[in-house]
């Protein structure tokens, strides 16, 4: 039995370090830490609930927006405020940009670079074969000789050089890297392209929030972004036009770049549909209304409860069954399993005084608290959105994934694994690309009939009632995030939120369960635990966000108040 | 690829630029650095000179962070991310975008410190509290890393608020003792670039002009380039010219607020933020906060997270330019929105004169966010 220490966990936003028992070649055993803290629930409260989403908004900027929606969203639901049809479609545009910048950034710049790609063999390919592999898979006018050639002259120097910057280090030359150099080559390019396509496609952001990383537009009851058709300084028809420009070159890339290499990815390795999903357990809020009214039943994912990987029976999710415990993580105990609204911490760091080599596992080990519905562990994310929306027979979700397995060759219970994650994500970004312009229509439609209307209130704390209570949910694209907010007298009095990763990267719970990662790293093959390129694949299926996981509370266990009825 | 090749031009070596694009690009981050015109040949001839020869090595580090400012930095466009990433610097360690982790990183980390001197950009705010528990990377605390690192720096960037002056973390209770790089350094140039993100464009100005001269530009007495924060968001604001005629947003979505009116008493915090935002927007001057209609938040000033907040309360009369402004702002509103309109607007003021009211009722009692500006 040998300890297996990963920390940094590179590639992930934020903090993570993986620890792993490894015998015979094998994870035996593994814990998950976050290991930074900020205590921003602490710096909520007492503050202006309104200002709540620009502060939660920087919990993470990697998906900048995701927070400010969940906060608005909470605010907006404990003062009984429904903000009108154009702020949903403008919210739905800036989630769907968001989703798609973040899949498409996820998959070349974290991802294929140096989990699926073998930059050191680059220099070895025939550009000539590798245009003819690219153009069997896409007609996508970047995949040209003359790109390729260039593309593999710059890798190749760079290589030469000995100076690889980021690249240096990287596993190379690890069995595990099996594309053959033509398509290593293929993905160099595209991974250079993305990297522009990025910097453009965010624009739409700039359009409806004013700037990216963190979206400026936001507001409780609404969006400060003014619609306008005649107006310079509003949305108006000039703007309209250039977000469909941006609309458009994004699907174009998703749709000729993004799915076909994810393809291209996934037939390659193909062993990886049988290893890595061990929780069975999936849970998705459901977002995106369609119907601007923002009517839940609207959703283009649904929302609901798969248990055991059964499919056949969906259940919705009944938000008073969560529950977070701190048994092993960094925090003074509390009683047991207690729901969002009843959550006390006391942070209280009782590991080994840095530096350290090795946590104490049999200890408490993270920041990260242990979220559990019915006690469960509850995996989120894309494959538990597109599990539950296709199990509830959401028709182009089920299209799309049929497609995929076909063209894969595999079978729908093979999505339950680590490349089930890779394809449930190519799955929701070639559906939100085509939804993107659904609610351009929409939002079109509205600035035609005059619809100038963005925000209701009341926006004037002295007109709302001395203590309410709210949750906000958003389904980000690293899984189903919620914001409890209480308030009195307009300031906020609690805030809690459970996030994506917080599910995803838990820590064991007091019965011993280990969270849904903890879980899939266990059977994994290392090959050559000085390099464990297998490891890594597993984690970062998960896409970890580790600013947002670690739970954003008390930081000193101050009073923080007792619990306020609805007002 | 076998041999040296023949030194490529840098328009060669910049992914795709024609010549063209990249005289264009080094004027644009002349114009940013506020140089004459003719200092565009020497950036070109440094930018060049970077790409062909010797890129030199950065070190990126993130503590208590969200990634916010590496992603601004992705939106990089003269030049662009890849350009600095593959041809004008060795960013050897970049936790997020870096091939390596583990052990196989923290090779990568001593590595790139034998390469002295190096360029540190940090990200995130530094926690002093307990010990440094509150941000361990490799078992080692923030404050350990960030000492052991500055020490082979030729110069450090602080990017963003938090590294630059603790930022959120910092904001009042401060739980976890949050600081900037400028509490834990000494003794080596220290550039602070602030912004919730940093802009794209002040990082790719200050490190172009750290290839050019080797040197940082001129700051001012917090740390920050004059070239980008040397003047007032309100200065510059394209806004202003309602503001002194007194043409105020009252309402979201209101007449005014549709015709981009000033967003001052909507809580904009222009008139103490020191930033080039109105001149060089976000995203490629695609747009920025105040022209996406909603109020500055001064992102750029230390403590801002509580001088700023709450963010939507207005800064008062003391900014007002004058009495005869403050009487002619009366009979603008009047005559843009009619009777109704200027009854909603004397409606909303009681009702914040009420509010103003109770919440200095509750300040004496309160545990309330530090500073406020009214």
């Amino acid at each position: 039995m040998s300890r297996l220490v990963i920390d940094p966990v590179t590639r992930i936003e934020g903090h993570l370090r993986v620890e792993a028992e490894v015998r015979d070649g094998v994870v035996r055993e593994a814990w998950a830490s976050g290991t930074m803290f900020r205590g921003i629930e602490q710096i909520l409260q007492g503050r202006d609930p309104r200002d709540a989403w620009v502060i939660t908004q920087r919990i993470c900027s990697v998906c900048t927006m995701v927070h400010a929606l969940a906060s608005v969203r909470a605010v907006e639901d404990a003062l009984g405020i429904t903000p009108p049809p154009l702020a949903v479609i403008v919210r739905n545009l800036i989630a769907a940009f968001q989703y798609l910048h973040d899949h498409v950034v996820t998959f070349f710049h974290l991802r294929a670079i140096a989990d699926w790609m073998d930059v050191t063999r680059i220099a070895e390919a025939d550009p000539d074969e590798a245009v003819e592999i690219a153009q069997a898979i896409s007609d996508w006018p970047g995949n040209s000789p003359g790109r390729f050639r260039t593309v593999q002259e710059k890798m190749g120097a760079l290589v030469a050089s000995g100076l690889l910057g980021p690249l240096a280090n990287g596993y190379w030359g690890h069995p595990g890297y099996t594309l053959s150099p033509e398509v290593n080559l293929m993905l160099a390019a595209h991974y250079l392209e993305a990297l522009d396509w990025q910097r453009e496609v965010v624009k739409a952001h700039a359009i409806l929030g004013g700037k990216n990383p963190a979206l400026q537009s936001f507001l409780v009851g609404g969006m400060a972004l003014p619609v306008d058709l005649d107006s310079s300084a509003a949305l108006n028809a000039d703007r309209l036009a250039h977000l469909r420009e941006l609309a458009e070159r994004a699907k174009l890339f998703v749709d000729h770049v993004y799915l076909a290499d994810h393809f291209a990815v996934s037939a390659e390795y193909g062993e990886w549909s049988s290893a890595g999903e061990r929780t069975g357990n999936f849970m998705a809020y459901g977002d995106f209304p369609l119907d601007p009214s923002g009517d839940p039943a609207s959703f283009a994912f649904p929302g609901g409860i798969i248990l055991d990987r059964d499919l056949t029976a969906i259940q919705p999710v009944e938000h008073e069954l969560i529950t977070e415990e701190v048994t092993r993580s960094w925090y003074a105990t509390q009683a047991g399993a207690v729901h969002p609204w009843d959550g006390e911490t006391d942070p209280s760091y009782t590991g080994a005084t840095p530096p350290y080599r090795y946590l104490d596992t049999d200890a408490a080990y993270s920041w990260v608290k242990a979220p559990r519905y019915e006690g469960r562990p509850m995996e989120v994310g894309p494959l538990a959105r597109v599990l539950v929306a296709y199990a509830s027979g959401v028709p182009r979700v089920r299209e799309l994934t049929d497609g995929v397995l076909e063209r894969t060759g595999l079978r729908l219970p093979e999505m339950f694994s680590t490349l089930g994650r890779r394809i449930a994500r190519w799955v929701e970004t070639a559906y939100l690309a085509e939804l993107i312009f659904t609610w351009l229509d929409q939002l079109t439609e509205a600035m035609g009939e005059g619809d100038g209307r963005i925000h209701a209130g009341p926006w004037d704390p002295a007109d709302w009632p001395p203590t309410a209570r709210g949750v906000g949910f958003h389904e980000a694209p690293r899984g189903a995030l919620g914001h409890w907010v209480q308030i009195r007298d307009g300031r906020i009095e609690r805030y809690q939120c459970v996030v994506p990763t917080t599910w995803n990267v838990s820590p064991r719970d007091a019965s011993g369960t280990p969270g849904p990662l903890e879980a899939a790293l266990v059977g994994i093959p290392v090959v050559d635990p000085a390099r464990p390129l297998e490891v890594m694949r597993v984690i970062h299926t998960f896409d970890p966000c580790m600013a947002c996981a670690v739970h954003v509370l008390d930081a000193r266990g101050r009073p923080i108040g007792t619990i306020v009825e609805p007002g | 690829m076998t041999g040296r090749t023949p030194s490529p031009t840098p328009t060669e070596l910049l992914t795709s630029l024609s010549r063209r694009e990249f005289l264009r690009l080094c004027s644009f981050m002349t114009a940013v650095l506020a140089l004459p015109a003719r200092y565009g040949t020497r950036v070109a001839a440094a930018l060049g000179e970077a790409a062909t020869s010797g890129r030199p090595t950065v070190i990126w580090l993130e503590f208590q962070d969200c990634a916010g400012d590496t992603e601004s930095f992705l939106r990089s466009s003269h030049p662009t991310a890849a350009e600095f990433l593959f041809d004008l610097l060795s960013l050897d360690y970049h936790e997020v975008l870096m091939a390596p982790a583990g052990e196989a990183a923290a090779r990568s980390l001593a590595e790139a410190m034998e390469r002295t001197p190096y360029l540190v950009v940090v990200e995130g705010s530094i926690p002093t509290a307990d010990g440094g528990v509150y941000c361990t990377v490799g078992g080692r605390t923030a404050v350990d890393t960030l000492t052991q690192v500055a020490e082979g720096a030729a110069a450090i960037l602080a990017v963003g608020t938090c590294a630059a002056f603790g930022g959120l973390p910092a904001a009042a209770p401060d739980p976890t003792g949050a600081v900037g790089v400028r509490d834990i350094v000494d003794g080596r140039p220290l550039v602070n670039l602030p912004g919730c993100p940093v802009n794209a464009v002040n990082l790719a100005a200050t490190l172009v002009h750290h290839l050019t001269f080797g040197e940082l530009p001129a700051l001012d007495e917090l740390g920050r380039p004059l070239f980008a924060y040397g003047s007032l968001v309100h200065d510059h604001c394209p806004r202003r010219g309602h503001f002194d005629a007194g043409r105020f947003v009252r309402e979201w979505g209101d007449e005014g607020h549709r015709q981009g009116w000033c967003l001052y008493r909507m809580g904009c915090k222009g008139p103490a933020a020191h930033s080039n935002c109105p001149l060089v927007g976000w995203n490629d001057n695609t747009s920025w906060p105040i022209g996406a209609g909603h109020p500055c938040l001064a992102c750029t000033e230390p403590r801002f997270w509580d001088t700023s907040a709450p963010f939507y309360r207005w800064m008062g009369e003391e900014h007002l330019p004058m009495r005869r402004a403050r009487e002619r702002e009366g009979e603008g509103v009047g005559v843009a929105l009619g009777v109704g309109g200027a009854a909603v607007a004397a409606g909303v003021g009681a009702a914040a004169l009420v509010h103003q009211r109770r919440r200095a009722r509750r300040g004496a009692d309160t545990p309330a966010p530090q500073g406020g500006a009214t």
